[in-house]
């Protein structure tokens, strides 16, 4: 018996209703792959092997939930898993999918499919139908995160994420603020972790990541008006991944 | 969107009466095949000795993007639309720019037009990096994954690895991030590359060029299936570069058409049971991606590709999908070269002209591009505030779905007729899928 290949990690890798984008980061940073792989005994991961073997203890889930076979799928990864990873926006928080729910589903299905009957819920997180035991946002999810929480499990120690927001990031980077330049960006109220990777690249912030923690709401709200920004635009900013809660002012 | 419903693509058949003397019994049903995005299933099922039922079946789950389009503010769009893949991201942020480009008279400028380019390319080499030695390599190596691999071929896998970490970082240094980008918008590109970064991707291009080398003699050493069913090839093409971004619409078949005419080039229709479409053009299925492109525009590539394609026996027109695999690989050859003068071209610019500012105004057209499984369209109608009232979205996995479906008959009538065994249909049935580098989420979308 080798002592290392019995401590390997016993992980799975389940997609639902998805891009399968946050999976794909596990094959990334190819430098680092092997090492990588070396710390996991992947037992079920379709996308890359053909082995299926249901002897699992962490599930990675990828995607939400819009159809009776994938509730039913998940319920039973459920019972297999000893940690069940939301893993991905989708997972975490119900993500771009979640736009589906603005209409009914009888006129998406019709727009999409015209008469061919096709199933489809609205859009739920994970946790609407499990119990998670620790969720990774990101849209994508963050490769070095993911190693360093790998890392952690493997090893047994606590799992953190940071508690401060995008904000701190883009500060460090001495990144031009986007409000400077006359947007909103939603780095100010957003868990960072990502590097502040979207207004590093002169992009808004979506929140992809959910709230930080401890956000000031009502601050953030005053500065989108005192700048005179479309409130259209930050209705549409909050809700593009249905990681904040709808304000209630907008709602109509 | 939906535009025909009458045709079911599960009566296109080529199965013909085909006795055989063993009388064979024989199904297979594979749920959820592996080693590709997203999922299919694969059904065939002979008895008496006669091909009852082979059949290619879509049932990933729909997302809807179409619906989810409407009414979202152009600027918002391209972030929505890469969503739809993990793998091609990049492309679909491009189709939906350009598309959006189009419609409301915006000309983005030059730069960023080498910029996404070179984007492209970035997408591309990773994309088929990852088909050819991650999804593909351990079906020719006879292992289940390609974590075997690491053992048996460490040249092989580290090659793949390095061409698909060069993909990844080109697409990284010109779009801030290889899955999902964040600096491609409508107008142009939010950020230029960091000129130092351009520098180092430049470098490991250079560096990296024998691994493609390592690879050529892998590739060589395949035995590729023996399967030809004649096929139409649709590409994009500009007459003048291998194509990417924009161009006519052309078939083998002699069919060219107008970008903004992409509905007549695609047809495409419902089949019960597949949440997928199909779509045909002059025949009853077609044919998407690096084979299509080569097909139709081999003259294009870089002589060092068409040297490669020599190498290993790629000859226009090929009608033999398995050689979708080779045609990858030729195109990375032709990417690593191009990628190389595209970067040289952008260190000699002065980058800080690269975003054209634009008022939303109403509009229509339709935004074509090659993305790494074929050709992509997106089409859309804005309002006055450049909002989307219609959307359109046809996928190259989708173009390719039937031709997959009556590939798997063919491939399995021929193995029945040649006798193998149960395993060796199973395995070229799968293998004839993942052929095609399906990329099912997004064919669904």
């Amino acid at each position: 018996m080798n002592p290392i290949n019995a401590m390997k990690l016993k992980i799975a890798s389940f997609d639902f209703t998805c891009c399968e984008g946050c999976q794909l980061q596990l094959a990334n940073r190819e430098s680092h792959l092997i090492d990588f792989f070396e710390l996991l005994d992947v037992r079920n991961f379709r996308e890359i092997s053909s082995e299926r073997h249901d002897d699992y203890d962490i599930a990675l889930i990828e995607g939400s939930i819009s159809r009776r076979d994938e509730v039913e799928r998940l319920l039973k990864i459920r019972q297999q898993a000893k940690v069940l990873v939301a893993f991905g926006t989708c997972a975490c928080f119900g993500g771009i999918n979640s736009l589906k729910n603005r209409f009914p589903l009888d006129k998406i299905v019709r727009d999409v499919y015209g008469d061919m009957a096709v199933e489809t819920l609205p859009i739920r997180k994970i946790s609407d139908l499990v119990k998670v035991d620790l969720s990774i946002p990101g849209c994508p999810v963050s490769k070095e995160e993911v190693e360093r929480i790998i890392v952690s499990l493997a090893t047994g120690s606590q799992v953190t994420l940071p508690k401060y927001p995008v904000c701190v990031e883009c500060k460090q980077q001495l990144n031009t603020c986007l409000f400077e330049l006359g947007e909103i960006c939603l780095g100010p109220i957003t868990r960072a972790g990502c590097n502040a990777v979207c207004p590093a690249g002169k992009t808004a912030c979506l929140g992809c990541r959910g709230p930080a923690e401890e956000i000031n709401m009502p601050a953030f709200l005053e500065l989108v008006q005192e700048r005179g920004l479309n409130p259209r635009d930050l209705q549409d900013k909050l809700a593009f991944y249905n990681a904040f809660e709808p304000l209630a002012t907008d709602e109509t | 969107m939906k535009r025909k419903s009458s045709l079911d693509v599960h009566n296109l058949t080529h199965a013909k009466d085909n006795s055989l003397p063993l009388k064979r019994e024989y199904s297979l049903d594979i749920h959820h095949l592996t080693r590709v995005e997203g999922h299919g299933n694969i059904h065939i099922t002979v008895r008496n000795g006669k091909l009852l039922d082979a059949r290619w079946a879509i049932v990933e789950t729909p997302r809807f993007f179409e619906a989810m389009l409407q009414g979202m503010s152009a600027e918002q769009v391209p972030f929505l639309t890469s969503r739809i893949c993990g793998i091609c991201s990049i492309s679909h942020s491009l189709a939906s720019i350009r598309a959006l480009e189009r419609a409301m008279a915006i000309v983005p400028p030059p730069a960023a037009e080498k910029i996404r380019l070179l984007a492209m390319h970035g997408e591309t080499l990773q994309s088929h990096a990852l088909h050819l030695f991650f999804l593909i390599a351990p079906d020719f190596a006879g292992t289940t994954s390609v974590l075997p691999l690491i053992q048996s071929h460490p040249e092989v896998v580290r090659a793949g690895l390095q061409l698909k970490e060069l993909g990844n970082e080109i697409s990284t240094v010109t779009t801030g991030r290889c899955t999902h980008p964040v600096s491609l918008v409508v107008g142009g590109v939010s950020k230029a590359p960091d000129k130092q970064r351009l520098l180092q991707i430049k470098k490991m291009i250079q560096e990296r060029k024998p691994a493609l080398e390592r690879a050529c003699t892998f590739f060589q050493s395949l035995t590729i299936p023996d399967f030809v069913r004649e096929t139409e090839f649709i590409s994009l093409s500009n007459g003048t570069t291998y194509p990417a971004i924009g161009g006519q619409l052309v078939s083998t078949d002699g069919v060219i058409k107008d970008e903004n005419e992409y509905l007549q080039m695609t047809n495409e229709y419902t089949a019960e049971g597949s949440t997928s479409k199909f779509t045909r053009l002059s025949r009853s299925s077609s044919a998407a991606g690096a084979l299509a492109r080569f097909n139709n525009n081999h003259h294009l590539l870089h002589p060092k590709a068409q040297e490669m394609a020599n190498r290993l026996a790629l000859k226009p027109i090929c009608h033999n999908p398995f050689m979708n695999n080779i045609a990858q690989f030729v195109e990375c050859v032709h990417i690593l070269e191009d990628a190389e003068e595209l970067i040289n071209a952008l260190l000699d610019m002065e980058l800080s002209e690269i975003r054209t500012h634009y008022t939303p105004q109403a509009g229509v057209a339709t935004g074509a591009v090659e993305a790494p499984r074929g050709i992509l369209y997106h089409h859309f109608e804005t309002n006055n505030e450049g909002r989307i009232v219609k959307a359109d979205c046809i996928i190259p996995t989708t173009q390719n779905n039937a031709n997959i479906h009556l590939d798997v008959q063919a491939i399995a009538e021929q193995a029945l007729n040649e006798e193998k065994s149960d395993e060796e249909i199973t395995k070229l049935c799968e293998m004839v899928v993942r052929s095609y580098d399906p990329c099912i989420s997004c064919s669904v979308h």
